[in-house]
């Protein structure tokens, strides 16, 4: 009875927390990636990757002294492994430690502005010009992407926050479809732009991180929006490859507006909820939570003294337009 | 010793026959040399009908300029075709008894040329909403560049003009039309033909700006009869090219096979494609070659020499090129790097058109096969001994490595290895 007790008490610390589904998930593609699609990234580069992730976040959290936890870092550090190609160890080591220290760097009001993965590679695309994205590394396999769906599925639910992924994926096939029936192209077309393994591992693991997405709900319509019709300018107006990325890390950028208009509570990893204005602030102190939670409690407290408790789905803009 | 293969040739307009004849739309070989938004895109193809039957279609993004239009050289594509071809390799194995030894490779060359073309005419309008935007005879080619406001209007103008249009084309010209494409139509000038003297039919180049780093091959498949093979060679400044709404797979490579396959490595090649694109369920594009212009190792035949890269419309070389050490076979190093994709495609599984991008990545790649002569001397010095009781093992490993990547069966591969095996010992006792 005591080992079942210990056994089932270690499955709900297991379970307990998102992040572990997503670890083991990005964990699933690489391996998957690596032995059955000929990914473009040896075994030792990962590694490389993985630890630069996690020494970066160690030494970050030293200096910014907050408590150290992998979890995050091997997330960034594994999406990096999937997305990132080069012919250098350097670069390798560099777009690591950038995406790590972005996310402690690049705050604002206690909230790290841009997806760190995202950040990391569209900064290393604009700084060396030796790194690059294979879109199309994934195949369009029906099954796989079947597949990365109801796992992303799993994830995105689980963060409580699945409102931005499935209003990202509603805006963009919306367009995408939209500009096939404009052109009269086969509805095979847009379908096959659509079971883009990059796609759903963007739409499900990327933009779906609720610590960089807007805090209330209507504000993450608005990004989601947003990010799918900069991706869907960028691809088929511009014609240029990794529409997705370049898309999100600008939308990123109008978060800390949108939160202005819009507010919300900032998202807490062991207590997912999907960004209501809390009646009071209690959740926000948890014991034992990401170092985030106290600056979130301070950002909270410093909006509520500027600005008045507002109710959810209200807000700012609401008031802004009626003036 | 080195061996090129035969090219598995095929293209991304389509034929338009202009009588009834059947025509087989099989093997396209296209250069594509890309910088920044600049394309220049050279176009080749096995037709090999009477060449009045001859017609192609091709979506291009604006109204060419006669200037942007030439007419290529044959032995152009085939040096492209020659440099970068699946090579096989030979190394024969020395005696276990002695020192180790060095190792054999060749080399072969290859030729170049040039191109020219002719006169212009003006354009003019039509009721079914084509226009003729422009209008010339370039080398041994009449070329419309048409533009149209609908499909069917386009289908009908090229009906009543000759040009046998396959069923279904409407519906894909459509969406070339709404994005403002305009229509690059050739056919082939027989009085030009007979007084310019050429018997086959030249490659087409033509240039344009354009941010679109694609290929349009759905015309392609409107008259296929079957899957179609098409090489791209694309020429860039920075790195190897890669598709991003296909996956972009390396074949298989450096792999030690039977020496037998010598004899049939173009049979060996073939078998291996199709093998690898049924694993990758024909929805992947292919890297045969990824290599610096510079060099080659071991070369299939010379790197294309600056002239000869300026007529592919390599526009980036410096004017006056420094010339490499004497006697090296390598060009001067121009940043050329040389990417060859091969695609077998059909209508279910590519249904969009090939879009590309260029990568960082100048890791040089080719498609390698080693053949192993075992060594067949008469010591029997205690490394000899191991080395004979190590071959059968090896011969086996060479076996089934073949059997994998070609999907022959194994116990004909073993037939024809034994068959192989014992004709080079009769011959090695013979010449003992």
């Amino acid at each position: 009875m005591a080992t079942r007790g210990t056994t089932g008490s270690a499955f709900r610390r297991l379970t307990a927390d998102p992040r572990h589904y997503q670890i083991a998930i990005l964990g699933g593609l690489l391996v998957y990636g690596l032995a059955a699609l000929d990914f473009d990234i040896t075994g030792v580069r990962a590694a490389a990757t993985l630890v630069t992730a996690l020494l970066t976040q160690a030494l970050c959290s030293t200096l910014w002294k907050t408590r150290f936890d992998p979890r995050s870092a091997l997330i960034s550090g594994l999406s990096l492994c999937l997305l990132l190609r080069t012919n250098s160890m350097k670069w390798v080591v560099v777009a690591a430690v950038v995406t790590i220290a972005s996310k402690f760097i690049l705050r604002f009001r206690g909230k790290h502005i841009f997806n760190p993965t995202n950040f990391g590679i569209v900064a290393m695309m604009l700084a060396t010009g030796e790194v690059w994205v294979s879109p199309g590394q994934w195949g369009n396999f029906a099954f796989f992407g079947f597949l990365m769906a109801c796992l992303g599925g799993v994830v995105v639910n689980r963060a409580a926050r699945s409102d931005v992924t499935i209003a990202f994926i509603v805006a963009y096939m919306a367009l995408v479809f939209g500009r096939s029936i404009y052109l009269y192209e086969p509805m095979t077309i847009p379908i096959h732009r659509l079971e883009s393994g990059a796609l759903l591992l963007f739409t499900f693991f990327m933009i779906s991180d609720p610590r960089t997405t807007p805090d209330s709900r209507a504000g993450r319509m608005i990004f989601a929006a947003l990010v799918a019709w900069g991706a869907w300018h960028i691809t088929f107006r511009m014609f240029r490859t990794n529409g997705l990325l370049w898309a999100l890390a600008l939308a990123a950028i109008t978060v800390p507006v949108i939160d202005w208009l819009l507010p919300g509570s900032r998202y807490n990893w062991s207590r997912p909820d999907i960004g209501h204005s809390p009646a009071a602030p209690d959740h926000l102190g948890h014991e034992g939570g990401t170092p985030n939670e106290t600056e979130a409690l301070g950002a909270y407290l410093t909006r509520n003294r500027s600005h008045g408790l507002v109710r959810p789905g209200s807000g700012r803009l609401l008031r802004l337009l009626r003036s | 010793m080195v061996w090129s293969a035969q090219a598995l040739v095929a293209f991304c307009g389509f034929y338009v026959a202009k009588v009834d004849a059947r025509l087989f739309n099989q093997a396209s070989q296209v250069v594509l040399v890309r910088d920044g938004d600049r394309t220049i895109l050279t176009m080749s193809n096995d037709f090999r009908g009477e060449p009045k039957e001859f017609a192609m279609v091709v979506p291009v993004p604006s109204v060419l300029r006669r200037d942007q239009i030439q007419v290529s050289d044959r032995d152009l594509l085939e040096h492209v075709d020659a440099y970068s071809a699946p090579r096989l390799v030979e190394y024969f194995d020395p005696n276990p008894c002695q020192a180790p030894r060095g190792r054999g490779a060749g080399a072969a060359g290859g030729g170049g040329g040039g191109g020219r073309g002719g006169g212009a005419a003006p354009a003019a309008e039509n009721s079914l909403g084509v226009k003729i935007e422009a209008q010339y005879t370039v080398g041994e080619y009449d070329i419309l560049i048409l533009s149209a406001v609908e499909s069917t209007g386009l289908e009908t103008w090229l009906r009543q003009n000759g040009y046998r249009i396959p069923r279904g084309a409407a519906d894909v010209l459509a969406s070339y039309i709404m994005q403002n494409m305009k229509f690059f139509v050739a056919r082939v000038n027989l009085e030009q033909q007979s007084r310019l003297g050429f018997t086959s039919l030249r490659p087409i180049r033509v240039e344009f700006d354009s941010p679109k780093f694609m290929l349009p091959i759905r015309l392609g498949m409107v008259n296929a009869d079957g899957p179609q093979e098409l090489l791209v060679y694309t020429v860039t400044r920075q790195g190897r090219v890669e598709t991003t709404n296909y996956r972009t797979v390396k074949l298989p490579t450096g792999m030690d096979i039977p020496p037998f396959v010598r004899g049939r490595f173009g049979e060996f090649y073939k078998a291996m494609f199709s093998e690898q694109a049924k694993r990758a369920e024909n929805r992947a594009v292919f890297t045969e070659y990824a290599w610096d212009m510079g060099f080659c190792d071991p070369c299939a035949a010379n790197p294309l020499s600056p002239d000869e890269l300026r007529k592919l419309g390599v526009f980036w070389l410096a004017d006056t090129p420094a010339a490499g050490p004497r006697g090296q076979l390598a060009a001067p190093r121009q940043q050329v790097f040389l990417t060859r994709l091969h695609v077998r495609y059909d209508n279910a599984h590519f249904p969009e058109d090939l879009v590309f991008q260029q990568t960082a990545d100048r890791q040089n790649y080719q498609g390698r096969y080693v053949l192993r002569y075992p060594w067949n001397g008469g010591d029997s010095c205690a490394a000899a001994v191991t080395y004979r009781q190590g071959l059968p093992a090896r011969y086996e490993r060479e076996a089934q490595q073949l059997a994998d990547l070609t999907g022959w069966n194994i116990g004909d591969i073993r037939r024809w290895n034994t068959d192989d095996i014992r004709r080079r010992m009769g011959i090695a006792e013979l010449v003992r």
